[in-house]
């Protein structure tokens, strides 16, 4: 007797009506159709009517205004720029001036976060308490009050250019920044770099190598010596052969300011304290609230192994608790570069103040500067949270799950 | 507040997209009941608010004529106070119906922003805020100087060329409002502050002590300062055109607040088409026959204005100068009624 083997029913016609309509249907696949158009129609909608509204008051529109002069001068670019450039030109000057306070903020907030965080979690009571003022205080106040605090209070109190507070006679702290010596690239530069690159990729193989040993054959190797030769030796044998990479050029006071040397201006310092500062506040709690998402029998078995406090943090806890505190750690992230707009207060020239303002009220083009100002935060936050899914994807793999 | 302008911008932009323009501003505001005027936060002399929350100021005159001329009702004006870089989307996008807010008249802004000034109430100049402490007695003397600048002005601007233009090195910080501006200022984040000459005289009151603070005798700049409306509707530029006229003409006229009602009745032909006796001007206008005498009746004539505001009557004590009427030395001049 033999079993004629039956063949499943066809179910891609099922299928694609689950998925085009979900539940309801091939009625609900045509909601969804009419859904979509009725997004569309109000789209263009919106594109003709402020097409027509704009021709008929005469406002100029189109984005040929990127080519034009700017004609206005900004106290802080990355790039080199002078006030005959263009209006795209004050755009990137904007964007990175954007980034780089990001960039400072997202790293300091961190480091400080975490330390608070500890501190919170630590059995020693003063420091618990530091620690959880800290929170208390900072998060509860809003952000641009503590702008314009380290804007304000700390500028006044810091003495004129004249009277800068001095220190080796080349670093200089006034109320108009930090002055430093600035380096000035030589012959030797381009060797040294390359030196100092290769330096680097040796001890990243080094290390590697040192921990497959150490997992494959139980041999531990001390590698410091080797690494710290690597990194100060080869650059230092190519100094001596090819000359001094850089010279430096000492800031000195002329007229009213210094020339010369590499000047911090206090408006990036006090973005940059305030934002980390403020956004470490919620970090702290979030690192905090990973921590103790970890069961502590994992804290207790590991001192019970004879290991120390900060190793078993290090470790065995914190790798866990990042799973727990990547995802809300993303939204300080975006969260600190979308509040580093609030720079405009304290004239910080970043994105908004110098596109998104002056170049807005000269050329009077709202939509279109607005349009790409926010696309520009838009790309900056899924940038963010496309690096942070991607580390979470790594950090998941690695723990198996 | 910056995310108010942030949001502002958006606003403007969506409703940019959305509204229909309307031509009929005059019917609009009679049916809202009140005009909608954008000022300064507040600058005094221009617009500024006083403790009890009252605008004044010679931008905040014109304000209350516009309004006198449609309602007889000098107060039925709702203040818009704007940054400067918030100011034009504010007028593009039909939030307010006119703008007095010492705006600087430049082809541009003229042209490009869709709107249109009906005006010069007042005829100023780039200058310089110095404190005297620094010694300086010449704007020349200012290279390598850090420069403090309200954002989305025409000083921006000015300030880069004649830096330029003196081969002289300085830093600008742009603030977005004169106060933040200012307390960069007088916190010593900047040697100088610079803008129209008639600011840095109404901001220096507001330092600690005026008396350590010198405006250098430079002026930089013409920066003739007026209102400016939408384009696309031409009965409205004409009213926001002529109530201004109409300040300028009725102190060459002799008309003041005080003699308004006695003028009235004059036989003189001028005066006559002037306040209606005579002809139907006003109504040409889309006003009453009477809007000559109810704007000088709420907020009196030109030169009353100023001098209330800037001039002798006022703390800022600002010489008429420039903005003298013709025929007595200065060059504010208004076309006839008639």
């Amino acid at each position: 007797m033999s079993i004629e083997s039956r063949s499943p029913p066809p179910q891609y016609a099922l299928r694609l009506k689950r998925a085009l309509g979900g539940r309801a249907g091939w009625g609900g696949f045509v909601l969804q159709i009419l859904f979509v158009l009725i997004l569309v129609w109000i789209g263009y909608e919106i594109f003709v009517n402020a097409r027509a509204n704009l021709e008929n008051q005469r406002i100029t529109s189109g984005f040929g205004f990127l080519n034009n002069t700017a004609g206005f001068d900004v106290s802080q670019s990355l790039i080199p720029y002078s006030g005959s450039d263009t209006y795209t030109r004050v755009f990137f000057v904007g964007l990175l001036n954007t980034i780089l306070v990001s960039v400072i903020g997202i790293v300091f907030a961190t480091v400080i976060g975490f330390i608070v965080a500890l501190g919170r979690l630590s059995p020693n009571w003063l420091m618990s308490r530091v620690a959880g003022g800290y929170v208390e205080l900072i998060r509860n106040l809003p952000l641009l009050f503590q702008m314009l605090f380290w804007y304000l209070a700390v500028l006044a109190a810091l003495p004129g250019p004249r009277q800068s507070i001095s220190l080796f006679g080349a670093f200089f702290l006034s109320n108009r920044g930090l002055i430093i010596p600035r380096p000035i690239g030589q012959a030797g530069l381009e060797p040294f770099m390359v030196a100092l690159l290769v330096a680097i990729v040796a001890s990243i193989f080094v290390h590697y190598y040192a921990r497959r040993q150490l997992f494959e054959k139980g041999k531990a190797i001390k590698i410091w010596p080797i690494v710290l030769g690597l990194l100060i030796g080869l650059p230092l044998v190519t100094a001596l052969l090819f000359g001094v990479p850089v010279t430096v050029e000492m800031p000195e006071l002329k007229g009213f300011n210094f020339a010369g040397g590499l000047r911090v201006i206090p408006e990036l310092v006090a973005l940059a304290v305030a934002l980390s500062t403020y956004t470490a506040a919620f970090i702290a709690e979030i690192v905090r609230a990973g921590i103790m998402s970890v069961h502590k029998g994992q804290m207790e078995a590991g001192l019970s192994l004879g290991l120390g406090r900060g190793r078993v943090l290090r470790l065995i806890v914190i790798p866990q608790a990042m799973r727990v505190i990547l995802p809300p750690l993303t939204n300080q992230y975006l969260n600190l570069t979308k509040n580093s707009s609030l720079a405009v207060a304290i004239g910080y020239p970043d994105l908004v103040s110098v596109f998104a303002g002056t170049t807005l009220s000269q050329t009077g083009q709202a939509i279109e500067i607005i349009a790409i100002t926010m696309g520009v935060y838009l790309a900056l936050s899924l940038l963010t949270s496309g690096i942070m899914s991607f580390y979470n994807w790594r950090l998941s793999r690695s723990l198996g799950t | 507040m910056k995310r108010v302008s942030l949001a502002l911008s958006f606003a403007v932009a969506a409703g940019l997209a959305a509204q229909p323009v309307s031509a009929q501003t005059l019917k609009a505001v009679k049916d809202r009941g009140q005009l909608s005027c954008g000022v300064s936060q507040g600058l005094p002399g221009f617009s500024s608010p006083d403790d009890k929350g009252n605008w004044t100021g010679i931008d905040v005159d014109i304000c209350r004529a516009i309004a006198a001329a449609i309602f007889d009702d000098p107060t039925k004006v709702k203040f818009v106070p704007l940054s400067a870089k918030d100011r034009f989307t504010a007028l593009q996008s039909g939030e307010i119906d006119v703008l007095s807010r010492n705006t600087t008249w430049t082809l541009s802004r003229d042209t490009a922003l869709g709107a249109n000034f009906t005006g010069v109430t007042y005829y100023d100049g780039q200058g310089f805020l110095v404190k005297k402490s620094l010694k300086v007695n010449s704007a020349l003397e200012l290279s390598s100087a850090s420069v403090c600048v309200q954002t989305g002005t025409t000083t921006e601007q000015n300030l880069a060329d004649y830096f330029k233009g003196n081969n002289m090195k300085y830093e600008v910080i742009a603030f977005t409002t004169a106060d933040e501006t200012v307390k960069a200022y007088e916190a010593g984040r900047c040697d100088v502050f610079t803008s129209d000459v008639s600011q840095l005289y109404a901001e220096r009151l507001k330092l600690a002590n005026p008396g350590d603070h010198v405006v250098l005798p430079e002026v930089i700049s013409k920066e003739p300062l007026g209102p400016m409306v939408r384009h696309g509707d031409d009965q409205w530029f004409d009213i926001v055109k002529w109530v201004l006229f109409a300040m300028v003409d009725a102190e060459e006229l002799g008309v003041n607040q005080k003699n308004v009602d006695e003028m009235a009745k004059s036989d003189k032909p001028d005066l006559k088409r002037a306040f209606g006796t005579d002809g139907n001007l006003g109504e040409q206008l889309g006003l009453t026959k009477d809007w000559f005498g109810r704007i000088i009746k709420a907020v009196g004539n030109y030169g009353e204005s100023y001098d209330r505001n800037v001039g002798t009557g006022s703390k800022l004590q600002i010489a008429r100068g420039l903005n003298q009427l013709w025929n007595k030395g200065g060059i504010q001049y208004a076309p006839p009624i008639r």
